[in-house]
């Protein structure tokens, strides 16, 4: 047998090239540079290799190609302006994440132990997270551009697994950080074995794992049409898994909980754009032709994602949680943008990934900085007559909302129309009224938490407002411009999104 | 540039101001407010001067691109309605600065943030009236909620922080109907010859009859909520109880009308199948809002209430008036819209006066103002004969107007809403005996009467109440002909008057 090298494209694959030789390094750094220099080397060398790739997205940006890497991964429109916005996102979370106060000193110390408490002291502290977010969000940008079942299946495994063990690493309640890490391990594990029996399936239909093979057996409805539905619908649970639609959702409001806010901003945030990125690729390209045997159970779906999200968040009293419902009823809202399957539908998906990418960090960064003597509070009755103590969080927290709720006049309205008028251009009625619906309960405990803060006074309980550090700021400045803007005049990133944004098969 | 732009504009320069200015010098926050208020008042009728009455085309047109993948413009423009409605917000609006000079400092908030939420809603008051972009109308109309949920809840009375989440909610439900509505829209536009927001090209979309009907309602609904008809009114009370006088005029003076102003801009104009379909329903909730307005008016205890409720009565007529699709209708609605705005601000600032001076809103604490403060009382018994719509008020020419029109076709419901006129004067006399008249009660006796501030911001709105009383006519010849296009556009002719000698 004849052995051919792979021919590969270095420039196209150079964005998620140069994260994994950032991590090496920080692996390397973490090993042997002083205690004393670790932070800063690893936040430079994070944010260096972020930002270089993000010039390498927009260098390619024109690009399209098959043929990257042996066609396994495609490079087009969708591909960057995800994968620009991944990483976008990303570079917002860093600053969160080098506010080392809310990583625990010493992940592989017992909770409570001697050797945990004497990391405290000495200030030890360990920094692999830095190495493991870069890990993460090269997983990420792969994801999206995976253009066959194994290549796809590899790069949820690699954004998957440093999650995992990110989500373990809060300094504050350990234990509960480390139950949600396990959670989140054994769920995903799960999901990813019915991802993979999916895969099986799907290539026992269509004789090929990649999606253009895939779609060609559709057209061609040469294979079992049993084969292809089991092999969709279980496809689809790894994918739904991943992005926290109902039924597959019940990790998400504990490891929002339990994890560290960054991360969990992070995680939040880029985690949902690379998901909905390959499953928007899959499902428009590979399942496209195959649309009435998922479309009427993915509205389905959508629906009582979007309904659950909303109707359970109203009963939640803790911030994290309450966001993570939230976050639940938009990927509802964003499935519609899947189920849409036109055009419209993936311009506004990708522009309502970015955009509520953006809120979602720069919310988080605000949880970041209510706290009491023993960290973050997180119980919103706590919260109350925040707006007295520290407006100007307040309102920043108050505006993220309202851009969750889809106020006017904020991005998540742009976001919100653009997705659901491609629905119904679709036909999917059902689903837009189920949205809208669920959009006016969703409102109800948006508001509540701004009644909490600007109209209730405060109750003195040590709860206070750190004073944002420069980074943290940048975070909340940045996303608040990102917010506002595409809110008040969206039009340049539509027309950039519209005109980039056509899958190639 | 063009003048309406430039006229929106103008509050938001005042608002650029007040927040460079330092935050002790309230007093210089309040003036800057007042001249701000002043200067797109004086713009405004400078506006009118210019505006051509018997041209019912848009005046003052201008368009720029704003989402232009959407479709959606920044596009403006008026004719006789908006111009009308427009008038009386920015009239009103230093009137409230004035009369409202101390409402701020019970607030949670400063001075400052209180005018700068003030100023805003006056951008967006205009901006509302003035769209003709069905997208920018949205935004605008959703986006105004905003800072009226933190004028109610931030600066009100009482239980204000649940009123304002009431008002929000009701209002953003609506809002969200109305969205889905628009989804539509935009989605048919863009199968009948490209995407559009625009007004016009909208109103000739082609589109089955039982989705012209959903649509309407979406748009209604919302529209209904605002304004508010019966049984959707249930926020108003709750709202106008805890808001600050000022904040009230603007709620109940000019944001509710921006939901009548829908019905005839939005519903008539892209629906006139369903608007026609849904008519005898809408008659019979505008009859019964004006009846169940009235009785339960006459049952409020609470001042405030008290006129909310007449408002719900009076905007039972306005709805009547823009349903009963004949001219007179039409522009004594549109006439009635403008004349509510003022007097509804009379009996709001001189109550909020009474409450603010008693230091209670429960009519049964005043009694004998009109010996103890003679001023106050005579202008709010003059606030209450305009709301009651007594003959040399202006309220009557409308209120008459609207009877007539509705009459020529739908006699049965004028002659129970005529009912509402005497039930009007119950809920206004029996307040007015038990809070002027009879002996003074005990602790009323110290209450000091109108100061010079007070007496110059009440004196314009008593005066246009009784000008207009006496002369309606430069107002209906900018009515009149909007209000004929209107009736027009939807096919209908208006009826041969009723001969009593048949």
């Amino acid at each position: 047998m004849e052995f051919v090298a792979p021919v590969l494209n270095y420039s196209l694959l150079s964005p998620i090239l140069i994260l994994l030789g950032g991590a090496l390094i920080g692996v390397l750094v973490e090993a042997f540079v002083s205690k004393a220099l670790r932070p800063i080397t690893q936040l430079s060398v994070t944010l260096g290799s972020l930002v270089l790739s993000l010039v390498q997205v927009w260098r390619i940006r024109h690009e399209s190609s098959m043929s990257a890497a042996m066609g396994s991964v495609v490079i087009d429109g969708p591909a960057v302006l995800l994968q620009a916005s991944i990483l976008i996102i990303s570079i917002i979370s860093v600053f969160l994440i080098a506010d080392t106060e809310h990583f625990t000193a010493l992940a592989a110390s017992l909770p409570g132990s001697d050797e945990e408490r004497h990391a405290l002291q000495t200030g030890n502290q360990v920094t692999e997270v830095y190495p493991l977010t870069l890990f993460a969000v090269a997983g990420m940008l792969l994801f999206p551009i995976s253009s066959d079942l194994i290549t796809l299946f590899v790069a949820l495994e690699m954004l998957s697994l440093p999650l995992y063990l990110m989500a373990g690493l809060s300094r504050r309640r350990r234990l509960a950080s480390q139950e949600s890490a396990l959670k989140y391990f054994l769920l995903g594990a799960f999901s990813s074995a019915f991802f993979l029996f999916g895969a099986a399936f799907l290539y026992g239909y269509s004789s090929s794992v990649t999606f253009a093979g895939i779609h060609n057996a559709v057209i061609g409805a040469a294979g079992n049409d049993v084969f292809l539905l089991i092999g969709i619908a279980f496809l689809s649970v790894g994918l739904l898994f991943k992005v926290g639609a109902v039924p597959f959702h019940a990790w998400s409001p504990d490891v929002y909980q339990g994890a560290p806010t960054p991360v969990t901003a992070f995680m939040a945030a880029a985690t949902k754009v690379a998901a909905f990125g390959a499953m928007l690729r899959i499902f428009y390209t590979a399942f496209a032709s195959a649309q009435w045997s998922w479309s009427p159970v993915l509205s389905l779906i959508a629906i009582i994602t979007m309904l659950l999200g909303s109707l359970v968040a109203i009963t939640q009293r803790d911030v994290k949680r309450m966001l993570a419902y939230s976050s639940i009823a938009h990927a509802g809202f964003l499935l519609t943008g899947v189920i849409a399957l036109n055009k419209a539908g993936l311009d506004a998906s990708i522009f309502y990934l970015f955009a509520y990418g953006v809120a979602t960090v720069g919310g988080f960064a605000v949880v970041t900085l209510v706290r009491d003597s023993a960290g973050e509070v997180t119980d919103l009755n706590r919260w109350k007559g925040l707006g007295k103590r520290s407006p100007w969080v307040a309102s920043s927290f108050a505006f993220f909302l309202l851009a969750f709720a889809g106020i006017p006049l904020t991005s998540g309205f742009i976001g919100k129309f653009s997705i659901f008028s491609a629905a119904y251009e679709s036909g999917a009625k059902a689903v837009v009224i189920a949205g809208v619906l669920s959009s006016a309960i969703a409102a109800f405990f948006y508001i509540r938490v701004i009644v909490m803060m600007f109209f209730t006074d405060p109750v003195e309980d040590g709860t206070g407002v750190e004073i944002p550090s420069v980074l943290t700021q940048l975070t909340l400045i940045i996303s608040l411009a990102i917010t506002v803007g595409l809110g008040v005049y969206p039009a340049p990133i539509l027309n950039f999104i519209t005109n980039l944004a056509t899958f190639i098969r | 540039m063009n003048s309406l732009t430039l006229l929106m504009l103008l509050p938001i320069v005042g608002t650029v101001v007040i927040a460079a200015l330092p935050k002790a010098n309230e007093t210089l926050t309040k003036q800057v407010a007042l001249a701000t208020t002043l200067v797109v008042a004086a713009a405004t009728i400078w506006l009118a001067v210019g505006f051509q009455r018997d041209n019912v085309d848009l005046q003052f047109v201008q368009k720029f691109s704003w989402i232009p993948s959407f479709g959606i413009n920044f596009a403006l423009g008026i004719d006789g309605l908006a111009l009308v409605l427009i008038l009386m917000s920015t009239v009103l609006a230093p009137i409230v600065v004035l009369a409202g000079w101390n409402e701020s400092l019970g607030g949670r908030w400063s001075v400052k943030t209180f005018y700068i939420l003030i100023l805003v809603l006056e951008t967006m008051m205009i901006g509302v009236f003035a769209a003709t972009d069905v997208f920018l109308f949205y935004v605008i109309f959703e986006a105004m909620l905003i800072p009226v949920y933190f004028l109610i809840g931030g600066y009100g009375s009482g239980e204000r922080s649940a009123a304002a989440v009431k008002f929000l909610i009701y209002s953003l439900f609506g809002g969200l109907l109305m969205l889905a509505s628009i989804i539509a829209l935009y989605v048919m536009s863009g199968d009948q010859g490209g995407h559009t927001f625009d007004l016009a090209a909208l109103s000739h979309l082609q589109m089955s009859s039982t989705t012209q009907n959903f649509l309407f309602l979406g748009f209604f609904i919302a529209f209904a909520i605002k304004a508010p008809l019966w049984p959707l009114h249930t926020w108003l009370p709750d709202a106008a109880q805890s808001a600050t006088p000022g904040t009230s005029v603007l709620l109940l003076g000019v944001l509710d009308k921006v939901g009548t102003f829908g019905m005839i801009r939005y519903c008539l104009t892209l629906f006139p199948d369903a608007s026609k379909t849904f008519t005898p329903l809408i008659l019979i909730l505008s009859v019964i809002s004006i009846v169940y307005g009235a009785f339960l008016a006459i049952g409020q205890r609470d001042l405030k209430r008290l006129i909310a409720f007449t408002s719900i009565s009076h905007f039972g007529f306005i709805t009547m008036g823009i349903f009963a699709m004949t001219s007179q209708g039409q522009s004594g609605a549109t006439l009635y819209m403008f004349n509510h705005g003022f007097s509804t601000a009379a009996l709001f600032l001189v109550g909020g006066w009474m409450i603010s001076r008693r230091g209670s809103s429960t009519i049964a604490d005043f009694g004998g103002l009109q010996r103890v403060t003679p001023v106050m009382a005579w202008t709010f018994f003059l606030a209450g004969m305009s709301s009651l719509a007594l003959p040399g008020m202006s309220s009557f020419v409308s209120e008459f107007l609207v009877l007539v029109g509705t009459f020529t076709r739908y006699p049965v419901h004028a002659v129970i809403a005529t009912f509402g006129i005497v039930l009007a004067a119950l809920y206004i006399l029996i307040p007015v005996q038990k809070a002027l008249h009879g002996p003074t009660t005990p602790g009323n006796e110290n209450l000091s009467d109108l100061n010079l501030r007070e007496k110059i911001a009440i004196a314009p709105v008593i005066a246009i109440i009784i000008a207009l009383g006496f002369y309606p006519s430069p107002l209906l010849k900018v009515i009149n002909p909007a209000s004929a296009h209107v009736i027009a556009q939807m096919g209908f002719t208006d009826p041969a008057p009723t001969n009593g000698d048949k």
